[in-house]
């Protein structure tokens, strides 16, 4: 019976992989998802402080808009986007800003960056601003893209892109997918948000459509998520039964299980066969690929006018005592979320934000939960396990077999040991995703990731001190340039103040000689010969000015 | 013998021609080395600028090891393009330079308003005027410190400050080699 069963499963899904499965490389991980999917998602409660930093998203930091002191609502805008690519950032709680000050972010060093702490004041008040809005479908859909601009929404599958600037592409676009793939292992929060909360992924995916206007709407679920595909394929079908013509266009997708799937390039390729050329987005494919989570949260801010102020999040590990989905303010302290998810604080314990292939290590757990926190993967101190031991690259060609990007990992390490980072361009270091396929099979285990972040990050300071050369030189020509203009200009005047000096104490001998300069010799006229005033400087001086405006 | 003189005179008149339609502004061996040099325009290496600087290591009038901002890099970087050894930094540029980018910071309190600092700064990142408080736009400082004491004549008015790290500044530590432990990146 359970072969049978297997069997019929596998030939089901034979045909199915040959004709999806695109994507080149990858690899398929063992899941440990049912650590933390089991129980719904459960809501944690309100800590005492909260830390916002003003940078959640890709682009530049929001601005302050509240002081030190100032009572703020939930809800609330306390910094505006600085900027197209940029993003509100809202009071995540009621409470009292206590603070605008360097705070430590999450992130794999202790470095801090600004951010507001507010004292909350447990009463979780909504600002008065936050209205519910019946038919938000029947509104222009750039009001609409405006509206998830205001609401501070950014992509929640972990790269936070301003939603609102992806929504407005400059072609025309055929199909908007909606990720719920979520490919790495542990992180389940995508995958409770489908089976709980399907409705609101399916109306967020007509919302987006009204605004993008696409031919299809693809939801793609891995296979791995049999519920959350059954939770949404309901939900499409209650949608076709209450006669919405939107649901026509929208259907749900399996897409095999490999890792890294649920990468946005990745999807497209495996969905559509195409590929997003390098330095390209998929807009200019006519693909618009956003996260469930973004959907769901779109949905909050559209109908129910609610902005980005909490998102799901995965706690889970090995030997946790309550392992799984927690709803959690924007600003939470991780080591709160730890404390109330039952995980003893433990200064050992090692955090990785994000899933095991593609998260870092937190180095401070007083560090805020932010938009892009997907996930917490905790390993107590007995879990951290000392690294292998790596040993010398034998150039076995393993990595570029699972490169889901087909670039040459053994090549770019090669170049990354030995610091040659102006080679590292020729092969793409710049496309390569950091998703860790060739670290897990590489059999010299080698940091392959590691080098690659540090040469990127390396590559990228050499480019902006190149930029900031460019604009040092430039301006330094320009001071050149003027100081040599004064310095003729100066030279010039000494020549015309000699010359009507003379002029002044001659007067009659050569009355000709005034004609070249008859303006100044005329404005001269009558004037004590010497010494020279200050007015008949000032004269020239002006007369100077007039040529030089002229000029 | 008229086979030869013709052509000679031919390739003659092409080689003026193309003297003319190909000719190059400025001298490019100069601009590649100025392309290399960070234009701190501090003139540590004993010349105004960096483009001087550039036109004497091409005249090979200067060294190349004499640019304390660009360090070993730029150093490597000017051997590779002029095909010379590489040389360790001049001895005599001395150790104030340190690796973390500085800017300078304006005392608002102190400063007297004297535009000296103004006069002085090589890519004109200090605003002010006379008997006003002059402030650096710090995006634009390349931290020469041309304008620290005694060109400012205030003491403790303007000051090095190293760049306060940012999320987008901050650089991966390189990994640890063979067989010692690694952190960091996600195992």
């Amino acid at each position: 019976m359970m072969i049978k069963r297997i069997l019929k499963k596998t030939l089901l899904q034979k045909p199915f992989l040959k004709k999806e499965c695109k994507l080149h490389g990858g690899i398929k991980l063992q899941g440990f998802k049912s650590l933390s999917n089991a129980t719904a998602v459960q809501i944690l409660s309100v800590p005492p402080q909260l830390i916002i930093p003003l940078k959640q998203h890709i682009g530049e930091a929001a601005k302050p808009i509240v002081n030190v002191g100032d009572l703020v609502y939930k809800g609330q805008i306390i910094a505006e986007p600085n900027g197209y690519i940029s993003s509100p950032v809202h009071a995540s709680s009621s409470g009292v800003v206590a603070a605008i000050e360097a705070r430590p972010i999450p992130h794999a060093s202790p470095i801090k960056e600004t951010c507001i702490v507010i004292h909350t004041d447990r009463k979780d008040q909504w600002h008065p601003f936050v209205q519910s809005t019946p038919e938000p479908l029947a509104l222009p859909p750039e009001d609409l893209r405006q509206r998830i601009r205001d609401a501070g929404i950014a992509g929640l599958g972990g790269a936070v892109f301003p939603s609102a600037v992806k929504l407005k592409p400059t072609s025309d676009i055929t199909t908007l997918i909606i990720n719920g793939v979520e490919c790495e292992p542990y992180i389940t929060c995508d995958d409770v948000l489908m089976r709980h909360h399907a409705d609101a992924i399916i109306q967020g995916a007509l919302l987006l459509a009204r605004i993008v206007r696409p031919q299809k709407i693809i939801v793609a679920i891995e296979d791995n998520k049999p519920q959350a595909f059954q939770s949404v394929t309901n939900a499409i079908n209650r949608l076709k039964a209450a006669g919405a013509a939107a649901a026509n266009t929208i259907h749900a997708a399996q897409v095999p299980e490999i890792f890294p799937a649920g990468g946005e390039k990745q999807l497209i390729k495996v969905l559509t066969g195409k590929e997003v050329p390098s330095g390209s987005l998929p807009y200019e494919l006519g693909i618009i690929c956003i996260n469930v989570g973004t959907t769901a949260a779109i949905y909050d801010a559209l109908y129910k006018g609610q902005p980005l102020v909490s998102r799901i999040m995965t706690v889970t590990g090995e030997g946790l005592d309550a392992p799984g989905n927690y709803r959690v303010l924007l600003g939470t302290p991780i080591h709160y979320v730890l404390a109330n998810a039952g995980v003893a604080r433990q200064h050992n314990a090692e955090v990785i934000m994000g899933g095991p292939m593609m998260g870092v290590a937190i180095a401070d757990h007083a560090a805020p939960v932010v938009k892009a926190t997907n996930c917490l993967l905790i390993k107590n101190t007995r879990q951290i396990r000392q690294p292998p031991a790596s040993m010398p690259c034998i150039r076995c060609g393993r990595c570029a077999t699972v490169c889901p990007i087909t670039l040459l990992p053994q090549q770019l390490y090669w170049h990354a040991r030995s610091k040659e980072f102006d080679k590292l361009p020729a092969y793409h270091i710049d496309d390569c995703i950091e998703c860790g396929c060739c670290q897990v099979v590489c059999p010299a285990k080698l940091p392959l990731v590691h080098y690659f972040r540090f040469a990127k990050s390396e590559l990228k300071a050499r480019e902006r001190e190149r930029k900031k050369a460019d604009v040092s030189r430039l301006r330094n020509e320009a001071r050149q340039v003027r100081s040599e203009k004064a310095r003729i200009e100066q030279e010039e005047r000494k020549a015309r103040r000699k010359a009507a000096r003379k002029q002044v104490i001659t007067p009659e001998t050569n009355p000709d000689q005034s004609t070249p300069d008859s303006l100044n010799a005329s404005s001269l006229q009558g004037v004590a010969p010497e010494p020279q005033t200050h007015e008949n400087t000032s004269m020239v001086k002006h007369e100077d000015q007039t040529k030089t405006m002229a000029r | 013998m008229l086979i030869i003189a013709t052509a000679a005179l031919v390739f003659g008149v092409l080689l003026g021609f193309a003297a003319i339609k190909f000719h190059i502004e400025g001298d490019p061996v100069v601009d590649k080395i100025d392309a290399i040099l960070p234009q701190t325009q501090c003139g540590q290496c004993g010349y105004p600028g960096c483009k001087p600087y550039a036109k004497a290591v091409a005249s090979g009038e200067a060294d190349i090891n004499q640019c304390a901002p660009g360090g070993e890099q730029a150093v490597m970087a000017l051997a590779g393009l002029l095909g010379r050894e590489p040389k360790p930094l001049s001895a005599e540029l001395g150790s104030g330079n340190s690796d973390e980018p500085m800017v300078a910071l304006i005392n608002e309190e102190t400063c007297i308003g004297c535009t000296k600092c103004i006069q002085v700064c090589p890519v004109d990142a200090i605003v002010g005027a006379a008997k006003h408080k002059h402030t650096v736009i710090e995006a634009y400082c390349t931290g020469c410190k041309l304008c620290l004491p005694p060109v400012c004549p205030v003491e403790n008015c303007i000051v090095m400050e190293t760049v306060r790290p940012t999320a987008t500044l901050w650089k991966w530590p390189e990994p640890a080699r063979f067989s010692e432990p690694m952190r960091g990146a996600g195992s």
